[in-house]
């Protein structure tokens, strides 16, 4: 019976479009008169529930990758869906729709707004969002239930450690249940054992099925993800796949 | 993001730079403060010439004698022949617009009442002067046509005479001393307040011009039925202009002036005088207004300047804010609501030092002050209307940064 059913979710997988599907992706800057390459000629698909790491050397294109999967941009050339929508064809407005609905960001230096309690924090997407939930700050308490961080509410960014800083960021991140979870060296700015804390947050997260995007260019951090996909001079130069990842995980 | 959460965040930005916020508004404070005592001012002094055009008495001409229009040789007034009771019924009979007609012959005496007395203007008039000047009565009754005829020796008091010689007794049927004529107190009249030249109008006395004539004023009498002014109230829908004419007709005739030769005589509208006087003022207020006028436009100036350095410093946050899903209308319309809120802060304070400066000279200098809720509602849209002007560059700006560069910056 369990073996029918995994089966029968590996085909419903197979045979849903990948959540982010970038294909011959190309990002190009002016920089004065030269030309900047930042991304050559990117296809990638990333499936809903994965764990993906994107690693590569500053100037590897993968910063420029991540503002792209984060709908923070669009690409020069080449298609990019993300959660179904081409986001060539989208307005800014459409974009900043998207990112509310679909995306939950976590940043390296937690980008928290000052003189704002732990639950305003959390509640900023929700006020973003349209429709607008009815009780944003009953949403905005349950996610920081869920990063433990109950007992923090009305804590301004100030009074709270780091650890505790990123996990407030993850519960905003988190707060429109969001497809994606793009983190951007979320751990950079921690310590050893906070950094561990933060992980296992993820893998925690992911393990309930959420899309969790780490970019990174450390190991032991890249190393928690299932699969790893680096960038180098614009171009993907390793991807351990999908498959590999998933039946490399116990 | 609706309006609220856009104040709540402008609330808080703006208090976590308390002084700035205030140092920035100052202009707004200072631009909103003055249009505020301006109006007051300006309302007050056109609401007090009024009442004292009313307190005058409407569509009235008065005549004066002697006093001729350029000085040169002429020997100043009341030299000339001064003004009879002939002119008073002659003007009645030939200008039928004549609703109430009196003479005014005015001087200063002494009143006795009992142990108290008071020096005070006594003034001899027609039974149909308190028409005239719309001038009604709070106790007893006016002079009667036969008061005046027989000269009865009755008096009506001004309220501060009244109140002088009567304090809180009731004057009525009172005798009173006045040059030792003793005369009964048969009506108080209403208080009128000052004149448009300051004059206290309800300190004196009104006598029967007949009783009063040649033994307590105009006691060097040229003429034995002289009238001193004369008074004419017309109907409503007179032109005064016309009327004022009339009258120098008539008497140029009854005193034989020459064709060319001036007046001995004057007609003068004492309204249109005040408000000519009203006029200056409220062109004096334009030129306030004005004045404030800049100083809102430099308190936004002012605005703009402080804004630019809040977007600029909280670049992140705004990058912060697109990230997580909000539009470009949402990052302009915040920025907005707080230069607005910084504006409508400053106009508020601006109103409060505004009707404390007006209400501090109203009581210091005495000046009648006319505080509006219009004015101060106008001065409050002014306000919004700056924050929204010098606001909306800045929140442009911030509307249309690069949400990637934005999270970048330092």
């Amino acid at each position: 019976m369990n073996a029918l059913s995994e089966l029968r979710a590996a085909a419903a997988g197979a045979v849903r479009p990948p959540l982010i599907e970038a294909t011959a992706v190309t990002k190009t800057y002016r920089m004065g008169d030269a030309e900047v390459h930042a991304l050559d000629g990117v296809s990638l698909a990333i499936r809903q529930g994965e764990f993906v790491a994107i690693m590569g050397p500053s100037g590897s294109g993968k910063s420029t990758m991540m503002n792209l999967i984060g709908a923070l941009d669009v690409p020069t050339s080449g298609s990019l869906e993300i959660d179904g929508r081409n986001v060539a064809e989208l307005t800014s407005d459409e974009l900043a729709e998207l990112r509310n609905r679909s995306i939950g960001f976590v940043f390296q230096q937690f980008n928290l707004l000052p003189r704002t309690t732990a639950l305003r924090q959390v509640m900023l997407p929700l006020l973003y969002a349209r429709p607008r939930p009815a009780d944003p700050e009953a949403i905005a308490r349950q996610r920081l239930e869920q990063v433990k961080l109950a007992t923090r509410l009305d804590h301004l960014p100030s009074q709270l450690s780091g650890g505790q800083q990123q996990r407030v960021a993850v519960a905003r991140a988190l707060v429109n249940n969001p497809k994606v979870l793009l983190a951007d060296e979320p751990t950079g700015a921690l310590d050893t054992r906070t950094s561990e804390e933060i992980m296992r947050l993820f893998c925690d997260l992911n393990a309930a099925g959420i899309t969790v995007i780490l970019v990174t260019h450390e190991h032991d951090i890249a190393a928690h993800a299932r699969r790893r996909i680096s960038f180098r001079d614009g171009r993907i130069v390793e991807d351990t796949g999908a498959e590999k990842a998933r039946s490399a995980a116990p | 993001m609706n309006l609220f959460d856009s104040l709540a965040v402008a609330l808080t930005a703006l208090r976590a730079n308390l002084l700035r916020s205030i140092l920035t508004t100052l202009g707004i404070i200072i631009g909103v403060g003055s249009v505020i005592v301006m109006v007051a001012v300006g309302a007050g002094a056109r609401s007090e010439v009024d009442r004292r055009i009313n307190a005058l008495g409407t569509n009235m001409l008065v005549v004066f004698p002697g006093s001729t229009r350029v000085g040169g040789r002429a020997g100043g007034a009341g030299t000339s022949l001064p003004l009879a009771e002939g002119d008073v019924q002659a003007i009645r009979e030939r200008l039928p617009e004549v609703v109430a007609i009196s003479g005014y012959l005015q001087g200063i005496a002494p009143v006795v009442r009992g142990s108290g007395n008071w020096v005070t203007g006594v003034a001899g008039v027609h039974e149909a002067y308190t028409e005239v000047r719309d001038w009604s009565l709070a106790a007893g009754r006016p002079f009667t046509a036969q008061d005046v005829r027989t000269g009865a020796r009755v008096a009506l008091l001004g309220s501060t005479v009244a109140e002088k010689l009567f304090g809180r007794e009731d004057p009525l049927d009172e005798t009173i001393r006045i040059r030792n004529v003793p005369f009964k107190v048969v009506g108080v009249l209403e208080p009128k307040g000052q004149t448009g030249f300051g004059r206290d109008q309800d300190d004196m006395i009104l006598l029967p011009l007949s009783a009063a004539r040649g033994r307590i004023v105009g006691r060097n009498q040229v003429v034995n039925d002289q009238v001193g002014q004369i008074f004419v109230k017309l109907e409503a829908s007179t032109d005064l202009e016309r009327a004022q004419e009339e009258i120098e007709s008539i008497l140029r005739q009854r005193r034989r002036i020459q064709p060319g030769a001036e007046d001995d005589f004057a007609v003068r509208n004492l309204a249109e005088f005040l408000k000519a006087r009203t006029a200056a003022q409220t062109t004096l207020s334009w030129l306030l207004g004005a004045t404030s006028a800049i100083a809102l436009i430099v308190g936004g100036i002012g605005i703009m300047n402080i804004m630019l350095v809040s977007v600029t410093e909280r670049t992140r946050e705004i990058g912060l804010r697109m990230a997580v899903g909000g539009r470009r209308r949402d990052i302009l319309m915040q920025f907005l609501v707080e230069a607005v809120t910084l504006c409508m802060l400053g106009g508020l304070i601006g109103v409060a030092i505004g009707i404390a400066l007006a209400v501090g000279i109203a009581h210091t200098a005495e000046w009648p002050i006319l505080i509006s809720p219009d004015v101060v509602l106008v001065a409050l849209a002014a306000a919004a209307g700056t924050g929204i002007f010098f606001g909306f560059f800045p929140a442009r700006r911030a509307a249309l940064l690069n949400p990637i560069e934005a999270l970048r910056s330092e």
